[in-house]
């Protein structure tokens, strides 16, 4: 490289260091060898036999729940464009919990307060917004309750990096402090512990209408349109770019594909969503919750994978010893970690008071959380740190508002929704750890 | 070497607690020669490397750098004066790319993110001068690299940031035969573009293979150093084990 110092290279000093390698043949991803569209699907079928599944086991899960409580739920109401808006909003909530969750597991830590700490988040938002109280404009309300996650989740980072206490530990505390405090903050106000979102108009009206309210459905065509023609651009652009130069990158007709994937997705979705779903009138268009969970989906991807704080992320869940040589600040850098995981959660929790139309004492924080973690683990993040990506998130809390929608709607009563889950959850990790040990080579296994 | 050695180590006393570490080592780290540190388990040698590389703090004695004295406190003030260590246990992070690790801790940014194109270039660039040209691809994970490989990546890594002291620590402990090869290979490479390459090494092979220069550490002492083709096998190993030559070897004593 042109900044080292000394003399011209010696070509004679002899050939390449590498011939007579080996153990390069394992398991590479496929973009990075392939050169063209066949070399990557070759590639990608070796990385499927090799364990590397990435989310090809989510979306044929997905597929098999959907073709379940479609043939055995009531008359095919569960593929029906209502019922599908409504499981898009189910979801939503997991999924934002999942992304929230990815951060510790992506440092190898795990977090079990997000679910209360995010409801105490809801909570105060709720509290601030009502009109009979302290009557906050609902953008004040909501930073405020997102401040109150982000201060939460600081200070257990902070325990957890300088006085090296165990995470499980301290966000088990913190769990029960935020379950504790979300029952004092409910109980403040004339409102008997059951604060409600349900107003005409006006700012509770407004953190109602997160979750229920719907974009016209032309705008939405609209703003999908120009959406996907600004992801497509990036990925074309940038991809056509590396290629020019020289650098790794997927050949043309991939970046086609996935284009074509993105846009497909947007236009099944907003068309669903356009179908009329009133009984009586007409109520169409794309839910509010979803550009919300798309924009944190959308932030903290480019957080994760194009910033150095990102890089430092993965750095410190796969080897800390070598983050911390690099010059790394380890303890900055999870605690900010942990301070993303419960604002995030606090936004998931947000959604979900709005779901529920208010708050209450029956939000169950401790559920959330598991159902977060088994979101990520379903959308395939490792337990053990250093893999995981948001969209795992996503796809995982679309696995469990699948199944937690079908199994409403066929009405098991919740003891059975929690079973199905559970075994969808060891289905998953099952699969994905098989999958892994049934690789040529060993050298992925590591935890 | 008539110039002045790049690294000159004077009179340095180190302890922890009542355990004399080292005791008076004086070593020399002349440019474009790779300079083997040896000795018996405990000798001292990672103390030494440590108090080089900013990891320690020297209780007595001096270090200079081009004749000039300087303190190194910290691994950063060893990294601004061109030192790069390569530990024993590599110190990269499985789970991130060539790339990504080659630049860890020093990315490259526009406007706030990574700017990867250049990152990727630069370190292609590294790799081919050194001649670590297959690796299959550059974004592959470091897990899937085989030992010399990665190895190899972690010299790169040293090498990529001006450096002009590069310290290996055991590179070819845990590596089979064609490995090693190629770790040695590398090290030659690094001292033909000019570098002070010290190698610590209990492999007397990969030593005398490979090294200009020869120093012996015993029991904290710098009992040796002098030009390779001064020592043979017998020699180096008696110094090791007993701090001195009993018979008339190949060697003469310390010199400086």
């Amino acid at each position: 490289m042109a900044r080292a110092p000394g003399k011209a290279d010696t070509p004679d000093v002899g050939a390449d260091l590498t011939v007579a390698e080996d153990a390069a043949v394992v398991e590479l991803p496929p973009e990075v060898v392939a050169q063209t569209l066949g070399d990557y699907a070759r590639a990608t079928v070796l990385r499927l036999r090799s364990g590397e599944s990435g989310v090809l086991p989510v979306i044929v899960g997905l597929l098999a729940i959907s073709i379940v409580f479609q043939s055995i739920g009531p008359n095919g109401l569960y593929l029906s464009p209502g019922n599908l808006v409504n499981l898009f909003q189910q979801s939503a909530v997991f999924m934002v919990l999942a992304m929230a969750e990815g951060f510790a597991l992506i440092l190898g830590e795990i977090d079990l307060s997000i679910g209360y700490v995010g409801a105490c988040g809801a909570a105060i938002t709720v509290q601030l917004v009502q009109p009979v109280t302290t009557n906050w404009p609902w953008w004040a309300a909501v930073l405020a309750g997102l401040a109150f996650c982000f201060a939460f989740g600081f200070i257990q980072g902070a325990l957890i990096t300088r006085l090296r206490l165990p995470s499980f530990i301290v966000t088990l505390a913190g769990f029960l402090i935020g379950n504790g405090l979300m029952l004092i903050i409910l109980l403040l106000g004339p409102f008997s512990g059951f604060p409600s979102l349900a107003a005409p108009d006006g700012d509770v009206q407004v953190v109602y209408n997160l979750m229920w309210a719907a974009i016209d459905p032309t705008v939405s065509w609209i703003a999908a349109a120009a959406l996907v023609a600004a992801v497509g651009a990036l990925i074309w652009f940038g991809d056509s770019r590396r290629r020019r130069s020289g650098l790794v990158a997927p050949p043309a007709s991939l970046s086609a594909i996935k284009i074509g994937l993105i846009a497909a997705t947007a236009i099944v979705v907003v068309a669903i969503c356009s179908v009329n779903r009133a009984n009586f009138g007409f109520f169409a268009g794309v839910p509010w919750v979803i550009p919300i969970v798309l924009g944190v989906f959308g932030v903290w991807t480019v957080l994760l994978t194009r910033t150095r704080y990102g890089r430092y992320v993965y750095a410190i869940g796969g080897n800390p010893e070598a983050a911390r040589r690099a010059g790394v600040n380890l303890a900055m850098v999870r605690t900010i970690a942990f301070a993303l995981c419960a604002l995030t959660a606090g936004i998931g929790m947000l959604l979900f008071a709005s779901y529920l139309g208010g708050m209450s004492n029956n939000v169950n924080g401790g559920s959330q959380v598991l159902y977060a973690v088994a979101a990520a683990v379903i959308g395939g993040t490792s337990l053990f740190g250093g893999r995981g990506k948001p969209l795992h998130g996503l796809l995982g809390g679309l696995v469990i508002g699948a199944i937690y929608n079908g199994t409403y709607l066929i009405g098991l009563a919740v003891q059975y929704q929690f079973i199905v889950t559970g075994l969808v959850l060891v289905a998953a990790v099952t699969v994905d750890s098989v999958s892994r040990r049934g690789a040529t080579s060993g050298s992925v296994s590591r935890v | 070497m008539s110039a002045e050695p790049l690294l000159q180590v004077r009179e340095l006393d180190k302890h922890f607690g009542a355990v004399q570490a080292l005791y008076h080592v004086d070593l020399d780290l002349p440019a474009g020669k790779v300079t083997a540190l040896c000795g018996d388990n405990g000798a001292g040698k990672t103390v030494l490397t440590k108090c080089i590389a900013g990891i320690y703090q020297p209780d007595r004695g001096q270090v200079l750098w081009e004749g000039h004295p300087v303190h190194i406190r910290t691994p950063r003030d060893a990294s601004r004066l061109g030192i790069e260590t390569v530990y024993q246990d590599l110190a990269l992070a499985d789970n991130l790319d060539i790339v990504q690790n080659m630049f860890l801790g020093r990315e490259r940014t526009r406007s706030q993110l990574l700017d990867e194109d250049s990152m990727e270039r630069a370190a292609k660039e590294t790799l081919t001068s050194l001649h670590v040209t297959t690796v299959r691809s550059i974004r592959q994970p470091v897990a899937s690299l085989s030992g010399g490989q990665r190895q190899s990546v972690a010299v790169a890594k040293a090498v990529m940031w001006n450096s002009r002291l590069v310290i290996l620590d055991e590179p070819t402990a845990a590596l089979g035969v064609v490995q090693t090869r190629q770790v040695l290979d590398l090290t030659r490479r690094l001292r033909d573009r000019g570098l002070a390459v010290m190698v610590i090494s209990h492999n007397l092979n990969d030593v005398f293979e490979v090294a200009d220069r020869i120093a012996v550490l015993y029991l904290g002492r710098l009992v040796v150093q002098d030009d390779a083709s001064n020592f043979d096998r017998q020699s180096v190993v008696e110094y090791m084990t007993t701090g001195g030559l009993s018979r008339s070897g190949g060697t003469r004593t310390r010199e400086s």
